[in-house]
């Protein structure tokens, strides 16, 4: 793949990865986000939390797959950000359009709902993430414990998943395609971690061992 | 091809004349034609979707297009209620029409306003059976007449937490219980919607026991609140709204009122009824409106009034739905904390 390609195939998903939001705001511009736009709103932004943060969790998979497509590893930044972006906004419309800025309430609910719990646990997973997500941050934290840090991207998945199941009504099975998708990224994980298992020094010594692999 | 097979069945359903019914000039049912809008919004919708290369989630996404009211074509004769609940604004046809919880055609909001058009209506009729005289069968034409037609206005509060206010059209329950001449044995009243894959191809992809069945004490079921209802806005309930005859029990969370109602059936014990039955901690059998229970996974002290606009649609939720005066005294002496 040639280097021009690649960017120009980066801004395109940078884009792309825009356009959800973009076209929340004009539905929501033209008064077309139905009789609950604040649900709408919530909803929309959840599914596209978890939908960036499964395509980020799907880059190391395809890359050990398919040693061709590599380069794809510039997109995972970007995918991850997007999703901590869009968990934001998440967090944001319960914040103020649903909780109407009501602190106590929040609390309250944080404390008390396991869903809003985990929900929130995961979105600061992610903030933490976004946070250090620069070259200059993996620069200060050294490579391996940037590493570590960042495996917190497993949990937050899980908890975004998890968040989902516990908010839904019992008997709805709406979050099963992307608690599917997640398992098979996880074992996929899994299975390599299995079949790749080397002497205990070697195993830790590269900093970024997802690369070091291809 | 497909059309042609739309207008018989639109006309098929017409063939039944019914004498409170007044129809309109229109041929065709308008929810016959709701199908087709819907499929060529979803179209228009793909495409949009297809360039943000996004086809995860493009089938989600069409939840935002708004389906077109489905109306039932027929309008009905009453007289107002003096139960209904004066000085707050209507919630729009539309809304109404187009975010509802009907599990048999999806559990989306907006699914049953794109997938109620497969229920058949006609020909429709009322089992009644259990704890009774006799067991009989109401057809629709001695249902509708059985009492006069009374517009009612009531509060309608989800137990989600949102809430609307519906111009029902409809008569005391108590009317149509009165001639089913229950036995004094006869404690509670079950409630059970039709539930035919052939007409709601769904129904598997939700993990509830199917028919839906809910219940009521017997004098529940006889205050003059709780309604038998045909209608909202003057016409035939429209089919996501649980179309032909539903409940409307408005001092209770919304899923305590069945729609599409195939069988009543009086019983000497609690009935067991669908939500109760899958999550006992979430959903009692009581499930009256009460702000000071909340529900496991959220507070229920406040609910969004569905179509104001979002800065300010958060209300107080009333003790009762704010219906206590006329039905606090069925639960004197209970604990509404305990009985929720």
């Amino acid at each position: 793949m040639p280097k021009r390609a690649i960017q120009i195939l980066w801004w395109l998903t940078f884009v792309a990865c825009l356009m959800p939001v973009a076209w929340l705001g004009l539905r929501a511009y033209h008064g077309q986000l139905g009789a609950d736009p604040v649900q709408a709103i919530t909803h929309f932004t959840g599914d596209w939390t978890l939908r960036l943060l499964l395509a980020c969790l799907s880059i190391t998979p395809i890359r050990r797959l398919t040693p061709r497509l590599s380069w794809l590893i510039r997109f995972r930044k970007m995918l991850g950000n997007f999703a901590f972006f869009y968990a934001s906004l998440h967090v944001l419309t319960w914040v103020v359009l649903f909780s109407g800025l009501d602190w106590h309430a929040m609390g309250a609910d944080i404390l008390k709902r396991r869903f809003i719990t985990v929900g929130m646990l995961a979105w600061l997973m992610l903030s933490a993430l976004a946070a250090t997500s620069s070259a200059w941050a993996i620069r200060k934290l050294g490579g391996k414990r940037w590493q570590a840090l960042h495996r917190l991207v497993y949990l937050a998945a899980i908890a975004g998943v998890l968040h989902y199941w516990w908010l839904v009504k019992p008997g709805v099975r709406t979050p099963l395609t992307d608690t599917a998708v997640l398992t098979l990224l996880l074992m996929a994980r899994i299975v390599w971690e299995l079949a790749h298992r080397r002497p205990r020094q070697s195993a830790g010594s590269g900093a970024r061992p997802t690369a070091a692999a291809v | 091809m497909k059309r042609t097979v739309t207008i018989r069945r639109a006309q098929a359903s017409y063939s039944r004349g019914l004498i409170v019914l007044i129809r309109k000039p229109s041929n065709i049912a308008s929810s016959e034609i709701t199908t087709q809008s819907n499929y060529l919004n979803r179209r228009k919708f793909m495409i949009g979707a297809g360039a943000l290369g996004a086809a995860v989630g493009a089938e989600r996404l069409s939840h935002f297009v708004a389906p077109q009211a489905v109306m039932a074509d027929t309008k009905l004769t009453t007289v107002k209620s003096s139960l209904s609940t004066t000085g707050e604004a209507l919630t729009s046809l539309k809304d109404i029409t187009t975010y509802n919880n009907f599990y048999e055609f999806g559990t989306d909001k907006s699914d049953p306003s794109q997938n109620a058009s497969t229920l058949q209506i006609t020909p429709w009729s009322i089992t009644v059976e259990g704890l009774v005289k006799k067991p009989q069968t109401f057809d629709m034409d001695r249902l509708l007449k059985l009492h006069a037609q009374e517009e009612r206005v009531f509060r309608h509060r989800c137990v989600e937490g949102w809430s609307m206010v519906i111009p029902w059209d409809g008569y005391a329950l108590s009317e149509f219980i009165k001639q089913c001449e229950p036995l004094a044995s006869a404690k509670f009243v079950q409630f059970l919607s039709l539930a035919d894959k052939k007409q709601m191809p769904l129904l598997d992809r939700v993990g509830l026991d199917w028919p839906y069945s809910e219940g009521l004490r017997m004098d529940e079921a006889m205050n003059p609140l709780a309604t038998l209802c045909f209608g909202l806005y003057g016409e035939t309930l429209p089919k996501q709204d649980g179309a032909p005859v539903r409940l409307v029990v408005p001092w209770k969370y919304g899923f305590k009122s069945g729609k599409s109602i195939v069988k009543v059936r009086f019983v000497a014990d609690m009935p067991k009824t669908t939500w109760t039955e899958i999550a006992p901690n979430e959903y009692g059998f009581y499930s009256n409106v009460n702000p000071n229970v909340d529900h496991p996974r959220w507070s229920q002290k406040t609910e969004r009034r569905i179509g104001e606009p979002i800065w300010k649609q958060r209300r107080q939720t009333l003790m009762f739905n704010g219906y206590g005066d006329k039905v606090a005294s069925l639960y004197s002496g209970m604990d509404l904390k305990k009985y929720y």
